[in-house]
């Protein structure tokens, strides 16, 4: 549905974007992960048509954005990064203005959408006077008002208290069920909790792209085991289970009064914990946790973009 | 001729827009109060020393008058919307620059004409005191529509270059200003390329047209002016992606 190869992007010596490609199929929330200034937003800006990229191809279904923009702009619906709107206009007259010229002349549309969006009780103010949060609720409701099956959003959470970021991100995932939306963050517990798929950005290139569930299972360098053990010391564990196979690392990290909480650093290949287990039971001391640290995305991130 | 419509249905949209926010906020108000003021001191300090049924006065300082104002009017078009961020919106909708220029030049045009249509009321005073020699009159106020047009045309495209709204105004008032005074340096100018300046000069195919002689010549000018500044607009919006 939405194709990018080998996108670039320069703002004369600066690469913003350096060698893109990916293709978003129908129906994924996809979400462009990536720190600040790695390019994600000259990436949406591209897309939606705003921006000329130096060199590379962007399609949407069958139209060239460089070809075709007016027909890819109707398609999109397009919240920019902080919802920049008319300030001095009111905001039934604003999104009267945007179905005018996305030619949608039924008036119950503009109803329905405040309705979805949760706006219907500032209609009639002025959007100087909204919030940050309503701000960007318009700022949805404008991008929704067509009802067009390509949804972009730009940090669409960035600046919003805690309740306003879970309401957004339940009108995402409603959103989501009849839309592709691909939508930028710096925030990872943004794509855990909306996202299917996503796509890690450093440094204008992509370092990686798959499903959320199999990025964070996927194999790493190691598998850590916490423990907290009693009744022994930390020499006395570690030299029990220095001898199994595959332990790559006993670690201390405090004892707290008669507990020890270790962590065990194993190869990925193996499930050690029923030997970790075993060896606890036989030496006969009490075992009061084991957990197995699963690779949060915050791990797979932070070991793409520095390396640790 | 389809097309044509396709493009003015999208520009009239801009143009309805920008003009009902001259009006929201006090601007607007501000701009046509200064106008009138200065306008109606202009026809009033010479109308009764001059003892003429006519609006000469008033017509011969209408260009600079204009220089000064119209860049005041159409400063915020572009660069406001640049400041804001609302340019990205405006740019992804499904627009192109040829209608969102058509219309912002339209709206300032639409805007400036309203600012001006109350000194209509001199030349109802003046033909109730004497015999008003009709033919001025109305080119005089054909020739503000085309030179307001022109003006705004300018200032759309000085607006359009950069996020700074004074800015926007300095280098709208700069092209105007020369514009509009070109014609009176012309004695330091050899006369053998006098009629290239008369050419070039807003003032000069305003003050013809004033004279109630609507010659396709001074239309050709000020079309061709907005025509190119608009131009200038859409190659700025375009080049800057």
């Amino acid at each position: 549905m939405i194709s990018v190869r080998n996108l670039v992007k320069h703002y004369g010596e600066v690469k913003a974007v350096n060698g893109i490609s990916f293709t978003i199929r129908k129906g994924e929330i996809t979400g462009l992960l990536g720190p600040n200034g790695a390019g994600k937003t000259t990436t949406l800006r591209i897309l939606t048509g705003y921006l000329q990229p130096t060199s590379g191809i962007v399609s949407v279904d069958e139209f060239l954005v460089d070809e075709n923009p007016i027909e890819i702009k109707k398609r999109i619906g397009y919240l920019p990064e902080s919802a920049p709107l008319y300030p001095d206009m009111m905001v039934y007259d604003f999104l009267q203005f945007m179905a005018d010229i996305r030619q949608i002349y039924d008036k119950e549309k503009i109803k329905d959408i405040a309705i979805q969006c949760g706006i219907t009780e500032v209609m009639h103010k002025n959007i100087n006077e909204l919030s940050k949060g309503y701000k960007q609720r318009v700022g949805l409701a404008q991008a929704i008002l067509h009802d067009p099956e390509i949804l972009i959003l730009d940090e669409p959470t960035n600046g919003l208290d805690p309740n306003q970021i879970v309401e957004i991100r339940d009108l995402i995932k409603e959103l989501g069920k009849e839309k592709t939306v691909i939508l930028s963050t710096h925030i990872l517990q943004e794509v855990e909790a909306t996202c299917n798929r996503v796509i890690i950005i450093d440094k204008g290139a992509i370092v990686a792209d798959d499903s959320t569930s199999e990025l964070k299972s996927a194999s790493g360098k190691d598998i850590r085991i916490n423990c907290i053990i009693g009744g022994v010391t930390f020499d006395a564990i570690q030299d029990a289970l220095k001898n199994l196979q595959g332990i790559k690392l006993v670690q201390h990290i405090r004892d707290a009064g008669q507990l020890c909480h270790i962590q065990i650093l194993t190869e990925a290949s193996v499930d050690l914990r029923p030997a970790v287990f075993n060896c606890i039971k036989d030496n006969g001391w009490t075992l009061y946790e084991m957990t197995r640290e699963y690779r949060s995305l915050e791990h797979v991130f932070r070991e793409l973009t520095v390396g640790v | 001729m389809e097309q044509f419509k396709d493009i003015m249905k999208g520009a009239m949209l801009i143009a309805k827009k920008e003009l009902a926010g001259y009006f929201s906020t006090p601007i607007g108000y501000i701009v046509i109060s200064v106008f009138l003021v200065i306008a109606g001191f202009l026809f009033f300090s010479t109308f009764f020393l001059y003892g003429q049924a006519e609006l000469r006065a008033y017509f011969e300082l209408l260009p600079l008058l204009f220089a000064f104002v119209i860049p005041a009017i159409t400063m915020r078009l572009f660069s406001e919307e640049r400041n804001t961020g609302s340019f990205e919106m405006l740019m992804t909708l499904p627009l192109s620059t040829v209608q969102v220029v058509t219309g912002k030049v339209i709206a300032a045009t639409v805007f400036a004409s309203i600012m001006v249509a109350p000194t209509l009321v001199y030349a109802v005073s003046v033909a109730f005191v004497g015999s008003l020699d009709v033919g001025p009159v109305i080119g005089g106020y054909l020739g503000a529509v085309l030179l307001a047009a022109s003006y705004a045309s300018i200032g759309v495209f000085a607006s359009s270059m950069t996020k700074n709204q004074i800015v926007a105004f300095i280098i709208g008032f700069a092209i105007c200003i020369v514009l509009s005074l070109i014609t009176k340096f012309l004695y330091f100018i050899s006369p053998k390329i006098v009629s290239l300046f008369e050419y070039i000069s807003a003032d000069y195919h305003f003050q013809n047209i004033a004279r109630g002689v609507v010659d396709s010549r001074n239309i050709i000018y000020f079309t061709s002016v907005i025509v190119l500044s608009s131009m200038a607009s859409i190659y700025q919006l375009e080049v800057r992606r």
